[in-house]
């Protein structure tokens, strides 16, 4: 047996099918060897049952026909039927498209409205702390009780919007913004930026407070107008902030659930159905849930691929954040 | 390449006015290098010129074009700054090539200038790497290519090598004075290290709390500083200043060591008159170790406080009228504390202030 530099016994491999006071006197003697994996066990253990079964679970049901009003379906394996039929699928695509385009639209009017309102807020002198926490209110609610009180505003017949659009003499009646398909999809994005855009205007908040000042004035000196300080100087440094945000809202959008279910609970038929109420639909109310587990796993990967592309944006911009001062 | 004027030039924060109303006249292609200790409002001044600061009265002219109104783009300065402000997300070729660009440039020319410039600085082999990636004094060379790439009216350099260590100091004071005999532009330079100053500048603005002490050549500052300020802050070891009063031709210390009034300084003083002497330590040294007898000289008697070798020299603090004087030792032996020497003083090298203003009592 040789004692490493570390401290660790290294040695032949022990004969298995120890048992009774061998075991024992095997652990006795293994301690220093044994003493990592004692240590790491809470968290292996941990992983295991909140990551690892529940994903080998869904796995394995979305290989078989399960249905959770006879659970004895879970136990037939069919291979990859689930899959190939969600390939022909039309509706799943239309809804696949349908999300990242409600992905695409949502982040990028969140990160515009933001970068106006950090930019703003940041000019303030006084009031900026308050206005700060003001900012920060719509994150306050859950994202049920905002669709509950965007469905009562978009509401054609009753709805805040419409009467004021009405008493304001802007339209002469009634504009079905939860039925008409287009008009619906606009609603649930309108609710969702509310809800939303301030993750993006206090990040980028933070951005430019840690913006050093020294690169601006350079910029200054060196020809900029205040549009290409702005373009060329700010923007660039707080890319990797809008990249943060970025990649915690694209997680959050992807999974977009209850906002969606309340205001239109995916129609008017289907065209604002999204990957996670179809998923819940066909899940929970045709209880199809090997089905709905296969398109889980395919949204997932959707959600990676977002994420990945964002974090890989961040790791690329953040190499250039030490050389600011 | 331009001469730049100030003119009654003066900077307010709200109430709090920081620079009074000053005057200064650049001339073409000269060095200026505005010097003073921290808050004396030398960094304003120069971000007055460049823009970077609003002037609250008087005027600012570059070339023969008054400024006052026109943001920093339209001036046609450089500027090198004391963090080198380089833009973390672009890489030397275009950090340097980023004014050019913006200006409009052709691809071609950007290249070649850039080309031109790293070569000056030395700094082609860095082309592709980002701030991130460089020391500090390669960031200063960076910076510094920046400013010259644009050929501009003026070059402004606000600290540049507060943030090296001394060694590379030393060795960017150097190229930049190498770099003025390359690039010959107008250059307007802040520092609070008189080294700096004196070493670099074709004239030395001393500036304290708003207002300009004095503006001359190096030498000029150095051998008649108008009052005590300057002569204090110029030169090191700095001046040693013992107050004194006149008395019969002599100057009498509060301890009665007596040395007659230089001869040069007589037609100044009148008896009774209340004044500071300003001895330089170079110019009080024991006898046989610097000062020769041939000029106007007094001797002393001073007790050795502390020695500190620097290898050439030797200096010595000990005590003159109750106050810590430093003299200096040249081809030195070893002393030690508690010994007595005899030292001599230069006499035509005195200066004497007045007392109550501490003005130069050649100036008033």
């Amino acid at each position: 047996m040789i004692e490493t530099a570390r401290g660790r016994a290294v040695g032949p491999a022990p004969p298995l099918r120890r048992r009774g006071p061998d075991l024992i006197r095997y652990i006795r003697t293994h301690q220093t060897r044994l003493t990592p994996v004692l240590l790491l066990a809470p968290a292996i253990l941990t992983m295991l049952f909140v990551v690892a079964m529940p994903l080998a679970f869904s796995l394995w049901t979305s290989l078989t026909p399960y249905r959770l009003t006879r659970p004895e379906t879970i136990e037939t394996f069919i291979g990859l039927r689930n899959y190939i039929r969600l390939f022909q699928d039309e509706d799943f695509w239309a809804a696949f498209g349908r999300t990242i385009l409600f992905l695409a639209i949502a982040l990028n009017v969140e990160f515009l409205l933001g970068l106006c309102i950090a930019l703003l807020i940041n000019k303030i002198t006084w009031g900026q702390r308050m206005l700060r926490t003001i900012m920060m209110f719509p994150m306050m609610f859950s994202p049920i009780l905002v669709g509950f009180q965007f469905k009562f505003i978009f509401n054609d017949n009753i709805g805040i919007l419409n009467n004021a659009l009405q008493s304001l003499g802007i339209t002469d009646q009634a504009i079905a913004w939860l039925v008409d398909g287009r008009l619906a999809m606009f609603s649930i994005i309108f609710a969702e930026v509310w809800m939303s855009t301030s993750v993006f205007a206090i990040l980028l908040l933070a951005g430019l407070f840690a913006m050093p000042r020294d690169p601006i004035e350079a910029a200054r000196v060196d020809g900029c107008n205040p549009w290409q300080v702005f373009r060329h100087i700010t923007l660039p440094f707080l890319m990797p902030f809008a990249f943060i945000a970025m990649t915690i809202r694209s997680l959050d959008v992807a999974r977009a659930y209850d906002i969606v279910a309340v205001m239109t609970d995916g129609g008017p038929a289907g065209r604002t159905e999204l990957l996670w109420t179809m998923i819940a639909r066909t899940g929970y109310e045709n209880a199809r849930m090997g089905q709905a587990n296969a398109m889980a796993y395919i949204s997932t990967i959707l959600s990676i691929a977002f994420t990945y592309y964002f974090f890989t944006k961040l790791v690329a911009a953040r190499r250039y954040m030490g050389g600011a001062e | 390449m331009s001469s730049i004027s100030l003119k009654k030039v003066a900077k307010s924060y709200g109430r709090l006015e920081v620079v009074h109303g000053i005057d200064l006249d650049i001339a073409h292609n000269e060095f200026v290098v505005l010097v003073g200790p921290s808050g004396c409002g030398k960094s304003t001044t120069l971000r007055m010129i460049a823009g970077l600061e609003e002037i609250t009265e008087g005027e600012i002219h570059i070339g023969d074009r008054l400024v006052n109104d026109l943001p920093p783009r339209k001036r046609n300065i450089s500027m090198v700054f004391q963090n080198y402000a380089l833009y973390p997300h672009m890489n030397v070729r275009d950090n340097l090539g980023f004014g050019l660009k913006i200006a409009g440039q052709p691809q071609e020319v950007v290249d070649e200038r850039v080309r031109e410039a790293a070569a000056i600085l030395g700094i082609s082999e860095l082309m592709d790497r980002i701030p991130a990636e460089l020391s500090g004094g390669q960031r200063q060379r960076v910076a510094m290519g920046r400013a010259i790439i644009r050929d501009p009216e003026a070059f402004l350099f606000d600290e540049p090598l507060s943030n090296l260590d001394a060694k590379l100091r030393v060795q960017m004071r150097t190229e930049i004075k190498k770099l003025h005999h390359k690039v010959k532009t107008t250059v307007v330079y802040v520092t609070h290290d008189q080294v700096e100053a004196m070493t670099l500048a074709d004239r030395i603005v001393i500036m304290k709390d708003g207002h300009i002490e004095q503006v001359g050549t190096p030498m000029e500052v150095f051998n008649h500083p108008v009052n005590t300020f300057v002569a204090s802050f110029i030169g090191s070891p700095p001046m040693n200043l013992v107050p004194a009063t006149v008395a019969g031709g002599q100057i009498v210390l509060s301890d009665e060591t007596r040395m007659p009034v230089p001869r040069r300084l007589a037609s100044y003083t009148h008896d009774g008159m209340a004044v500071i002497v300003g001895i330089r330590p170079d110019d009080m040294t024991p006898v046989g170790h610097g000062i020769h007898d041939s000029g106007e000289t007094a001797n002393l008697s001073l007790t050795v406080e502390l020695a500190e070798l620097l290898g050439t020299e030797t200096l010595i603090y000990t005590r003159l009228a109750g106050q810590e004087v430093q003299g200096k030792m040249f081809d030195p032996r070893d002393v030690h504390e508690g010994e007595r020497l005899p030292f001599r003083v230069a006499l035509d090298k005195l200066h004497l202030f007045d007392a109550a203003s501490g003005r130069s009592v050649r100036a008033t």
